[in-house]
């Protein structure tokens, strides 16, 4: 388990880390969510000992690592750039660690053919960084950070810099490997999708703080914050509650707690349809329904329709003041 | 954007005919004037006892100057790349100024510091060290000179590769020693060895700061750009020559050398 407490880490002026506290169960793999400048990084560098906290404490399996080195933590870790040393080929990379470590030499070469063959990278070995791809780079690193048996490994926005479709396959492959390999894994994530695909447990990070931590379908359904809400999904304010665009009911007749809307515009994406209507006050509304209730409502540009909310009782309700940042999309593109 | 085919042609002889005159005429003469009269008596001009001294001390001189300031520059440049501390501004500033300062005010300066009436010239000759007019004065001027050429190499790779690739192998369990060794040291190789080559190129042409500490004694502290200027002054021409044929030559060699250098590193770290 990976336990840290109170950890705060200013740059300067900037507070990076406000107070932080976050507890890895053993064997979990925990996603670190949240936009570029939350601090999700410099949590995962100091649990690396890549960067010194100013105070708090990092346990890794009951013991205090706060000012141990990195080389002395027991850590794999893995980069977003995958910090592929180039200048060596495949089986030197990923044997770098164990050689550091004088281990006998058939030793590493069993070892090393080993990690390759699970990463997928058998008949590699002779190859140079520079001769893979992305991908292909990232799982040569993933292998490498395995190589030394870590007791936690740390992934820095690992398939941040590869391309959607390479990246979705890799999201599939580490889900597996780390079924497989059952090491106590955290990834840092800006993407939402990534996170609620392959971690049993999410921490969302927003401005040097955790927000929630909890499972993806807790987070997804009971966000503790306005915050939380728009980052895991798609939203939409109805009155003074927020709700997933798909919590919305459309009826023809007015319903208890229901609200008078015009539909601006219906568009058809396979499956399901999305519907944007104007509400009364002006307001802009988004909701998703299935193909066969659209049919059966017949919508169309113009008509007076009535929405209302099926989302849980438990669904946010927004203080009138919290308003103005409505529109974040910004966060889930990013 | 596409230049006007004309104007393409006539900028082209306009390099040219600039290269032309004022490098590769002159050089061309030297080598023509120096074989003029046969090989022969080229090999008996440089073979003569002060002219094989003269080669002997500008080696010695590089032997010494350049390892030195490799070391210096690895060490510098890693400060400078990597390290969080005071005042590297201003000593980034200085690391230039060899390159800023004209060769014959280093000379003097080193006079002034090491001069028998120096600051420190008067205790190191009461303890037997002559350094002005002697073979250490020669020493210090050339790792002068030669100064910023390895940091002014290494610094900028060290900045380009970033520390990620020292910070895995951190978190693989390479210690500082080991982490420079196989990681950091092979990525920056090219980088260090251009500025190597660039450093050797200058410690055999230096003259001019060389030329004020070294008192041109004939077969003690004249090196090889000395001895041309001796020759010169002398109205041996023949002489002065052949010995700048010899450096010349080694120029070249240092060229090519450059060259294949500058190609592998271009090409990237495989």
């Amino acid at each position: 388990m990976i336990s840290v407490t109170g950890l705060t880490k200013r740059f300067g002026d900037y507070v990076a880390l406000d107070d932080v506290s976050l507890e890895v169960p053993d064997g979990s793999l925990t996603a670190l969510l949240g936009p570029s400048g939350s601090g999700k990084s410099t949590l995962l560098r100091i649990i690396g000992g890549l960067e010194s906290p100013d105070a708090g404490r990092v346990v890794i399996r009951g013991e205090d690592q706060t000012s141990v080195a990195p080389q002395r933590r027991g850590i794999g870790f893995v980069f977003q750039h995958y910090a592929a040393f180039k200048h060596m080929t495949v089986r030197d990379n990923v044997a770098f660690g164990l050689t550091v470590r004088k281990r006998p030499k058939d030793e590493v070469a069993a070892k090393v053919d080993e990690l390759l063959e699970i990463v997928g990278l058998a008949g590699y070995q002779k190859r140079y960084p520079s001769q893979l791809s992305g991908g292909q780079r990232q799982r040569m690193a993933l292998a490498r950070a395995l190589a030394v048996e870590p007791k936690v490994l740390l992934l820095d926005e690992p398939f941040g810099a590869l391309d959607a479709k390479v990246r979705a396959d890799l999201r599939e492959w580490l889900r597996k490997l780390h079924e497989e390999v059952n090491v106590t894994t955290l990834l840092v994530t800006h993407d939402q999708e990534e996170a609620m695909a392959i971690a049993d447990q999410i921490a969302v990070m927003d401005h040097s703080r955790i927000e929630q931590v909890g499972t993806p379908r807790e987070l997804y359904d009971r966000p503790q914050t306005p915050f939380v809400m728009r980052f895991l999904g798609p939203v939409t304010r109805l009155g003074e509650t927020l709700v997933r665009p798909h919590d919305i009911a459309l009826s023809l007749d007015a319903r208890p707690g229901s609200f008078e809307a015009q539909v601006a515009r219906v568009v058809h994406l396979g499956f399901e349809v999305r519907a944007e209507l104007v509400l009364g006050d002006g307001e802009e509304i988004e909701v998703q329904l299935p193909r066969g209730e659209a049919d059966e409502l017949e919508l169309g540009v113009g008509d007076i329709v009535h929405v209302r909310s099926t989302a849980l009782p438990s669904a946010l309700r927004v203080p009138a003041a919290s308003a103005p940042s409505a529109a974040e999309p910004d966060a889930l593109s990013a | 954007m596409t230049v006007d085919r004309r104007w393409q042609l006539s900028l082209r002889v306009v390099a040219l005919t600039y290269l032309g005159a004022l490098l590769f005429v002159p050089v061309g003469l030297i080598f023509y004037r120096t074989f003029e009269h046969g090989f022969a008596a080229v090999w008996e001009s440089i073979t003569t006892p002060a002219a094989i001294h003269a080669f002997q001390l500008t080696l010695e001189v590089t032997i010494i100057a350049v390892p030195l300031n490799t070391l210096f520059g690895i060490v510098m440049a890693i400060a400078l790349a990597r390290g969080r501390w005071r005042g590297k501004g201003l000593v980034n500033a200085f690391i230039d100024l060899p390159f800023a300062v004209s060769p014959i005010v280093i000379g003097l300066s080193l006079v002034l510091v090491y001069g028998v009436h120096g600051w420190f010239g008067g205790a190191l000759a009461n303890a037997g060290i002559q350094v002005i007019f002697s073979v250490p004065g020669i020493v210090l001027a050339t790792i002068f000179v030669s100064l910023p050429f390895v940091v002014r190499e290494v610094t900028p790779v060290l900045k380009e590769i970033g520390d990620d690739q020292e910070q895995a192998a951190a978190t693989l369990g390479a210690g500082a020693w080991t982490t420079f060794r196989r990681v950091t040291l092979p990525a920056i190789r090219w980088g260090v060895a251009y500025g190597v080559v660039l450093s050797v190129a200058r410690c055999i042409g230096e003259f001019g700061a060389v030329s004020v500490v070294s008192g041109k004694i004939s077969g003690e502290t004249d090196t090889l750009t000395l001895l041309v200027d001796k020759r010169f002054s002398n109205f041996d021409l023949a002489g002065a020559y052949a010995a700048s044929a010899l450096l010349a030559l080694i120029a070249l060699v240092t060229l090519l050398a450059m060259t294949t250098m500058n190609r592998r590193r271009e090409e990237g770290d495989t």
